[in-house]
């Protein structure tokens, strides 16, 4: 059986990755899938604990099929934003978001 | 399963709920123009209806629904309370932006949007399991940045919008990572048998950090603040003015339970972080705030650093500083929406016109919105006679008696320069000549009623005192 070490090393990678991204990726898109990695890291957190440490209980895939369903809810709403600011200027790289700064 | 406690414990969701439920089928069915007209003083009165619903104390004990996922205690009435009465005069000052020709036909997503939001926000506020918290965080923020970004045809909006919408789910990423790590140690999420089992390990607190981290997003505290300016200037003034008090207040009030009643046993730990926060919230939103020219983005940095003041009272950590949060909560409440609401009409009278400068002479042309606007900048600032310096003072004592001499004396050196930028707009009304102020106009109807409102609040909430005993009879057992 794989331990539980190994998913935690790779919901860790997933997580920085996501960090890393959000913070270096100049298109709203890629940052809005570099946000995404964070979430899933989170899901392979929770499931691994409680399929590990608890196994006789449900809290922690309740946890993950209600994170998924609210990311899918809020990536939806950034889509529409992100849609809105590309009939506004006709791309969605972040550069063009400079009118309020300081 | 008795399941009698839904009505009585969730009395007040399920009434805001009805109302949503109302504002959707009004705004389906009821398209004749008279009925349109109808709409805005039909959901102003079902909004204080709401209100004064939800600050009822009516189950004067507290008890637990949905298996203790769901939570009521009298103290969370006196939230909801003071965060639907300030959703309450957002609604009143909405009606000339709502009636404009591109948000005219939006005008129920407006309700419907915002009533979300208060909604999401009492969940939170009501919330017994980390997962109840999550989903009433996300159902708080998630419709806010829809609101945010409601101007479709405003580029500013839009940006605003996007910068809102990342920044929160980021935020939102790095609260549900730490609190995976809460599950992986304690083996439970309910916030009543979590303290057992938190022991303060090196995991805990990481995972404490980066949990305190997503909510200080959400309060805008100092490393995570940089997406307010930008969304408070390019969203609606309205949702600015919502944004800044309601959904502050409702994470401030949240993060204050959950620091005392969850983690007590890291106590050390997460006071060390929050005087950290405190210290750089105040400083570096006061400096940023000097520099301020437009004054939807003043008043963000100013918000930034009143968020500060707020989390004085979260580390003193007793009952006391939980009354004089909510004090200074219901305070800045009123204060903040007269100004944003004398804000706001100016806008929708002259045209946009939200810069510093072209208040300069306001006192001549407009000279009661001038007032109005001065007591509320001496109430944000602390000056005696006006409601802000008595919760200025709560929270400086909650503080002081827990033995942070040094930050109270930060925080009151830090008043002196709030004062400073504060009376700045002052002078720019009052004392700077101007060839041609913003012309004489009169308020719509609902704009004025609600101005009257705060300047009552902002007076009178001080000096009755019976308003903090009040609050103070349902904080003791905490």
């Amino acid at each position: 059986m794989i331990q539980m070490e190994y998913y935690l090393i790779v919901s860790t990678i997933l997580m920085f990755v996501g960090i890393y991204g959000f913070i270096t990726r100049r298109n709203l898109l890629a940052m809005l899938i570099s946000v995404e990695l964070i979430l899933n890291s989170v899901d392979i957190n929770f499931v691994v604990f409680n399929r590990f440490l608890f196994p006789e209980q449900l809290e922690g895939f309740f946890f993950t099929l209600f994170a998924i369903g609210i990311s899918a809810a809020e990536t939806a709403v950034a889509i529409a934003i992100i849609i809105n600011i590309y009939r506004n200027m006709k791309n969605i790289q972040v550069k063009n978001l400079k009118n309020m700064k300081w | 399963m008795d399941y009698s406690g839904i009505f009585t414990y969730m009395h007040s969701e399920i009434v805001l709920i009805a109302v949503i439920v109302i504002a959707f089928l009004y705004d389906l069915f009821a398209t004749g123009e008279r009925a349109r007209k109808a709409f805005h003083p039909l959901m102003c009165v079902l909004m204080a209806a709401v209100a004064v619903v939800s600050l009822w104390p009516w189950p004067s004990e507290g008890g637990e629904v949905f298996g203790g996922m769901f939570t009521y205690e009298p103290v969370h009435a006196i939230v909801k309370g003071i965060l639907a009465a300030g959703a309450f005069i957002v609604l009143l000052q909405s009606d000339v932006w709502l009636s404009r020709e591109d948000t005219a036909h939006k005008r129920g997503e407006f309700y419907i949007l915002t009533l979300s939001t208060l909604l999401g926000m009492y969940f939170m506020i009501g919330a017994g399991h980390f997962l109840m918290f999550f989903i009433g965080l996300e159902l708080a923020s998630v419709p806010m940045a829809c609101l945010v970004a409601f101007d479709k045809y405003r580029h500013n909006s839009a940006e605003a919008g996007a910068k809102f919408i990342l920044s929160a789910l980021f935020a939102s990423g790095l609260m549900l990572y730490g609190i995976s790590f809460f599950y992986g140690t304690a083996g439970t999420l309910y916030f009543s048998d979590l303290p057992d089992r938190i022991t303060g390990s090196p995991l805990q607190i990481m995972a404490m950090v980066f949990f305190f981290s997503g909510l200080g997003f959400k309060i805008s505290l100092v490393p995570f603040h940089l997406w307010t300016a930008d969304t408070y200037q390019g969203a609606p003034t309205t949702v600015t003015s919502y944004l800044s008090v309601v959904s502050k207040g409702a994470a401030a009030f949240v993060l204050m339970t959950i620091l005392v009643k969850v983690f007590p046993a890291m106590a050390e730990e997460w006071r060390a972080m929050l005087y950290v926060v405190i210290v750089l919230s105040i400083t570096v939103a006061n400096l940023f705030a000097i520099r301020q020219h437009n004054l939807k983005r003043f008043f963000a940095f100013s918000s930034i650093s009143q968020a500060g003041y707020i989390m004085l009272a979260v580390i003193s950590g007793t009952a006391f500083g939980m009354t004089s949060l909510i004090f200074y909560v219901l305070i800045y409440t009123a204060a903040n929406l007269a100004a944003f609401g004398v804000i706001s009409t100016v806008e929708q009278h002259s045209g946009g016109k939200v810069d510093m400068a072209d208040y300069n002479g306001l006192y001549r042309t407009n000279p009661k919105l001038a007032i109005i606007m001065t007591l509320a900048l001496f109430s944000l600032g602390g000056i005696p006679p006006f409601a802000g310096f008595f919760s200025k003072f709560f929270i400086f004592a909650a503080a002081f008696s827990e033995g942070f001499k040094v930050l109270v004396f930060i925080a009151l050196l830090n008043t002196i320069v709030s004062l400073y930028y504060y009376l700045l707009v002052v002078k720019a009304m009052f004392i700077t000549p101007n060839e041609n102020p913003v012309p004489a106009f009169r308020s719509d109807r609902s704009t004025r009623i609600s101005l009257v409102l705060c300047i009552a609040g902002v007076i009178l909430l001080g000096l009755v005192s019976s308003v903090y005993d009040g609050i103070n009879a349902f904080t003791f057992g905490m």
